[in-house]
């Protein structure tokens, strides 16, 4: 019962990642009506634009080029690049760990930090702390990544040069050159995200607190402790899952801003300047890369709650 | 429940109680109104005239400028005034469209349910598990971002988010006993749409619309900011960001008041966003119990 | 001998967040429990008595708090007392139960867990002792294999053996004094009398004192030594069960006493009596309802099963039963909410199309619904008259100036002022929206009025004077009423003619006085026995019959083979009952009971 739950859970996994890549396929190739000349622009002679459509392959019929680049797909061929000929497979491959390498030290000071603060908040609402914490937090939510990341850079990198404006990391570079590279676009989306997360953590732990349960678990005389770590602790975590997840959605959105603001070498950028230049594959891939992330990162939320609900590990 | 009936009456409107953060909000956003209605007479300069050839100068005798030049010599004060109509005015009419969209389609899913629901459902969820900023785009690359076409796109992404709002909210409706009653005496779903669901809807609506409202305006502006957004020659706050960003390196030798250009565009973004999640967050929080049981004080 | 506990003057006030201002919740009360006793605490819902109760804790629900008066348990005075102090107390010396045992287990730890962390973290002997206690007061609890059933989670469990465990759990480190509160209410009738007789035993066997919190008068006759009875935070009367119950002194009293057990309908009082030539407003034959679609077409979850009824026009027919029989889906399937899988409906002889949609007007107008929760059945944006000029306008089509002229007439025919017309839902109080509830379907003139458990959700007194009210409009207007309620004293009070479900299934049907004396269907039997009579010493009694050990053995389960009673039956003919449906035998004046035993054999 559980294992069926999960594998339809996977399932729809799948078929959404499916319809995914049929609304960007459709969205890149199909709408833009022709692409030839949409690429190409209006200056291009009418030989120049046969030549690319035969090319690429454009007076095959719609489905026939979805199926071939799904088939490509799979087998790792992503197709070449507009702009440089080059197998895209190749142009991303390298940037594939410096956005992972980005998001993920982002996530990893984030999620605990925001996780922990929300957790202390909670159990204090209504304090000074709290009032000032979750206006704060506000702040920073309505703050547009470029206003964050300016400030940063204004403050770290122009008045107190400690650290590099921009990220390029050289590939021998070592690892201290490489960690002041990456601290400001690391903090800038750590602190995009963790104000969100922050306020919703609390928000699902407060309604953990609020549960009869724990108003039974005080009046048996429970230790306080114990009644968090025993008794909340379990009914919170898949509340504090799905959290996790929603915003992981932010650090994807980030990234590709942050990327673009210190010139950092990760597929974000990549995919920007795939979008500003009409590199149709090139953006496809790209695209490609962060639904199929941000699926998974919300399949994994969603078993995780499966599994974390005693209902449906132990039923009747 | 007790039976005791209340002693006064209807409770009269009275002054909302928003504390000083409230308050502040309400003056922002009456303020940036005020700037989109009247910015022909407010800016003291036309938005692309070039004024001086000083990039990022303090502006001289003739032509005073207040924040200095951008980094072609024009206004920008003048730039920053015109830049909230596109902005604001974008995002504004784009949220309309959200709206508009999203409540329709959201409402019919959620009265009607059974398989148009699930079939219009399944399509919403495929848009969504894009993360906003990745469908903009590539609905940009696809279609381009002229004027129309990014308040049409913007729209269409935030729509999508609004449906899922407004079918949750249809269907809480649905089931209440009071529509129970209206079905049984036979009522036309017209007539229940309209009594029942759309009044009732209305306040929890109203409040999304603010939120839509700010995101909006961020996902515009970080687009522009990205050089896929608003086009030259129209300009919003965003993409006034993005080409003054070379002010930036300018601060080390001429001190931060070069650095205008970029940053006062953003700082008005961030006013305008904060008063409205100042405001929402308020008007959520006044239907929340604070109350702190012995566990936690 | 000094009291166990002791409260003098108590004042507590609470808010609803942090904005409202305190008000005062419970004004100056004082109490006395000794060692050993049973004091019950009674009062309608606001009274303040479970604010009361935990305060012998020195506990304040969220958005209370203390400002007067003092809590004494066992010498010490509780509101001055540490945190942590409380704390030593809580569980150790006092212990509590709740009113939902479904809500105040976790759900994620086991139910052995739970109980024997009362014991563990006061360090009330070893884990061991605390594990025999926990068997041993689950085998006094007559709960089925204790041993294993504290193994499992709570949703693995049922709801009446849940509050058991509960019971379980709050003695597990024997305090001295239990506080209960309203633990049996949320129960079904006959699961109740089980625990009910569990919890008496244990509190004896254990010497511990109680407060039983509850608004039920005869439960309270079956378990309390002294009774204290409370309207809005003060005391009323206060004194020993046998004077409360049989010489009240105060007015207050007197009314609570007659709303719980009102006396039944002595036949041919004030209605039509039946015979065979007066018709039927209503005829409801072999309906089969429930909910779901299976692929075949066939209903998912079945909740009637061949149902049978017919409705005489003028009279007042109650639907009994206990939840999951299915009397609510029976009101909206004849409302055409919820259209019939099978069988047909007739309304004064002709068809009636299973949905609202397939309904003319005229027929929707004919038969009206009251539903249960009075806070939700209006529109909260709309105002009192808009709500009842709708079916003025609807069904009559009446002008603006003759609907509010009707408006008026209707308030004043449900005992409610004219002019909260112009009022919304909010000002008023459960009861009085109850009361609009019913003027908004009169407003219709119908011929009959579905009443769905409509005083289920309303303190005990007023919903005694709702059933008058219904009684005096039936007789001014003979309209035709289908009250459906799971309160069998109610109903036998208000109705001429009375239906018990089982599990989707007639039962008996007949004549109230009829079904209410013997020959009985066995359910029937149970039901009657199961309803507490305000003597001490009934539950005693009603204990040693077959009956009532038979019917805790088990759960309501809906879609059985035969007869969906047999579990339960203590007539059950083994091979007969558990495999064919039993047939309807009739009795005289239109008496049913559906039976495999014949009539001879049923009786008791």
């Amino acid at each position: 019962m559980l294992g069926r739950l999960i594998l339809r859970r996977i399932a729809l996994g799948f078929v959404t990642l499916f319809v995914v890549s049929l609304i960007v396929f459709g969205g890149t190739e199909v709408l833009p009506g022709d692409v030839a000349e949409a690429v190409l622009g209006q200056g291009a002679t009418p030989e120049t634009v046969a030549a690319f459509r035969k090319e690429m392959n454009l007076d095959r019929p719609a489905y026939e080029r979805y199926a071939e680049w799904l088939a490509g797909f799979a087998t790792g061929d992503l197709g070449n690049s507009l702009a440089t000929q080059r197998p895209v497979a190749d142009i991303i491959a390298p940037r594939v760990p410096n956005t992972l390498i980005l998001g993920g030290l982002a996530a990893l000071i984030a999620v605990p930090l925001a996780v922990g603060l929300g957790l202390y908040l909670a159990m204090r609402p209504g304090s000074v702390l709290d009032r000032s914490l979750t206006t704060g937090s506000i702040a920073i939510i309505s703050a547009p990544e470029f206003l964050i990341a300016t400030l940063l850079v204004l403050a770290f990198a122009v008045q107190l040069r400690w650290l590099p404006s921009l990220a390029r990391v050289p590939s021998d570079a070592g690892v201290l050159q490489t960690l002041r590279a990456l601290a400001m676009p690391v903090a800038t989306l750590s602190a995009a995200v963790l104000a969100p997360m922050m306020r919703m953590t609390r928000s699902a732990i407060l309604n953990v607190l609020s549960h009869p349960s724990i108003e039974m678990a005080i009046l048996k005389g429970v230790p306080r402790r114990t009644i968090i770590l025993k008794h909340a602790l379990p009914n919170a975590i898949a509340p504090i899952i799905n959290v996790i997840a929603v915003n992981l959605a932010y650090i994807i959105g980030g990234v590709l801003v942050v990327e673009v603001i210190f010139s950092y070498s990760g597929v974000a950028k990549l995919m920007v300047d795939g979008v500003a230049s009409r590199d149709i594959p090139v953006v496809q891939a790209c695209a490609m890369f962060f639904c199929s992330i941000y699926i998974l990162f919300n399949l994994i939320a969603d078993i995780v709650s499966i599994l974390a609900n005693p209902r449906l590990r132990h039923s009747q | 429940m007790t039976d005791t009936p209340l002693a006064e009456p209807e409770p009269r409107f009275h002054r909302p109680e928003l504390g000083f953060l409230g308050w502040m909000s309400v003056a922002i956003l009456l303020f940036w109104v005020v700037v989109v209605i009247f910015a022909p007479w407010l800016a003291p300069y036309p938005e692309s005239t070039i004024l001086t050839n000083q990039s990022f100068g303090p502006g001289d005798a003739e032509n005073p400028m207040v924040f200095g030049s951008d980094y072609l010599g024009r206004d920008v004060l003048s730039r920053l005034i015109f830049g909230a109509r596109i902005t604001l005015g974008l995002a504004f009419t784009a949220t309309m469209i959200a709206f508009v969209l999203g409540v329709t389609l959201g409402f019919v899913a959620g009265i009607i349910g059974g398989r148009t629901d699930d079939f219009m459902s399944r399509i919403n969820d495929a848009f969504v598990s894009f993360p906003s900023i990745m469908l903009a785009l590539i609905l940009v690359s696809a279609f381009g971002s002229s004027l129309v076409l990014l308040m049409l796109t913007i729209g269409f992404i935030e729509a999508t988010r609004v449906y899922r709002i407004a079918r949750s909210l249809a269907q809480n409706i649905m089931v209440m006993d009071f529509v129970e009653v209206s079905r049984a005496r036979g009522e036309s779903i017209w007539w229940i749409l309209r009594n029942e669901v759309m009044p009732n809807a209305f306040i929890p609506l109203s409040t999304d619309f603010g939120l839509r409202f700010t995101f909006a305006i961020l996902l515009l502006s970080s687009l522009s900011f990205l050089g896929l957004g608003v086009q030259p020659p129209f300009s919003d706050w965003g993409s006034m960001v993005k080409e003054n960003q070379a002010a930036l390196n300018y601060i080390l030798f001429y001190g931060i008041k070069v650095a205008g250009a970029p940053l006062l565009p953003a700082v008005c973004i961030f006013s305008v966003t904060l008063a409205n999640n100042l405001l929402v967050d308020w008007n959520l929080s006044r239907s929340q119990q604070d109350i702190s049981g012995e566990l936690i004080s | 001998m000094t009291a166990l506990l002791r409260i003098n003057d108590l004042r507590i006030e609470g808010r609803r967040n942090r904005r409202s201002p305190y008000t005062p919740i419970v004004k100056g009360v004082s109490l006395e429990v000794k060692r050993g006793e049973v004091l019950a605490l009674i009062g309608e819902s606001g009274a303040g008595k479970s604010t009361i109760a935990v305060a012998s804790m020195g506990y304040a629900k969220p958005g209370c708090r203390f400002c007067g008066g003092e809590v004494l348990f066992d010498g010490l005075s509780v509101l001055d007392m540490t945190l942590e102090e409380k704390r030593a107390v809580r569980g150790a010396r006092i212990s509590y139960v709740a009113q939902s045992a479904a809500a105040s287990f976790n759900a994620s730890l086991r139910l052995d867990d739970q109980i024997t962390e009362v014991s563990l973290v006061h360090g009330v002997g070893t884990k061991a002792e605390a594990v025999e206690r926990m068997i041993d007061l689950a085998h006094r609890m007559q709960l089925p294999n204790p041993e294993e059933i504290v193994r499992k989670y709570p949703h693995q469990v049922s709801g009446g053996q849940l509050q058991r465990l509960m019971a379980v759990m709050a003695m597990n480190a024997r305090p001295d004094l239990l506080v209960l509160d309203e633990p049996t209410t949320a129960l079904d009738v006959t699961t109740q009398l089980e625990v009910l007789a569990a919890f008496k035993d244990t509190i004896r066997d254990s010497g511990a004192a109680a407060i039983y919190v509850t608004h039920d008068l005869a439960v309270v006759a079956q378990i309390a030594d002294r009774i204290m009875v409370l309207l809005d935070g003060e005391i009323v009367e206060e004194g020993a069960t046998e004077q409360i119950l049989h010489e009240p002194r105060e007015d207050y009293t007197r009314k609570l006493m007659a709303a719980v057990r009102p006396p039944p309908k002595r036949s041919g009082e004030g209605s039509v009596s039946r015979d065979a030539h007066s018709d039927n407003v209503i005829e409801v034959t072999n309906i089969d309802a429930g909910y779901g679609r299976r692929r075949d077409g066939s209903i998912a979850v079945k909740v009637l099963h061949d149902v049978s009824i017919e409705i005489p026009r003028g009279s007042a027919i109650g639907v009994i039963g206990e939840s999951g029989c299915g009397k609510s889906t029976l009101a909206r399937v004849i409302s055409g909410l919820l259209p019939a899988a099978s069988g047909d409906t007739l309304l004064d002889g002709q068809p009636l199309a299973g949905d609202v949609k397939d309904r003319d007007r005229d027929q929707l107008r004919r038969v009206q619904i009251v539903m249960q929760m009075p806070d939700v059945a209006f529109n909260p944006l709309k105002t009192i008259g808009q709500a009842l000029e709708r079916p003025l306008e609807f069904y009559l089509g009446m002008r603006p100036d003759q609907r509010r002229q009707r408006v008026a007439e209707l308030l004043n025919m449900v005992e409610l002022p004219a002019e909260f017309a112009s009022r919304r839902p909010m000002a008023l109080s459960g009861g009085q929206k109850q009361r609009v509830n019913l003027a908004r379907a009169l407003a219709a003139e119908p011929e009959v009025i579905l009443c769905d458990e409509v005083t289920s959700a309303l303190d005990t007194v007023v919903g005694a004077q709702i059933i008058d009210l219904l009684k005096r409009l039936q007789d001014d207007l003979g309209v035709t009423f289908v009250f459906i309620s799971h309160d069998l004293s109610t109903v036998a009070s208000f109705a001429d003619r009375v239906v018990v479900l089982y599990a989707g299934r007639v039962a008996e049907q007949g004549p109230t006085a009829q079904v209410l004396s013997p020959p009985y269907h066995p359910y029937t039997s149970l039901l009657l026995h199961s309803v507490p009579e305000m003597r001490p010493g009934w539950l005693e009694e009603i204990r040693e019959t077959e009956t009532a050990q038979l019917a805790a053995a088990s759960v309501v389960e809906i879609g059985a083979t035969g007869c969906p009673f047999h579990k339960r039956c203590p007539l059950a003919i083994k091979g007969v009952c558990d495999t064919q449906p039993p047939p309807v035998r009739p009795l005289p004046n239109g008496h049913q009971i559906a039976c495999h035993r014949e009539i001879a054999e049923l009786g008791h």
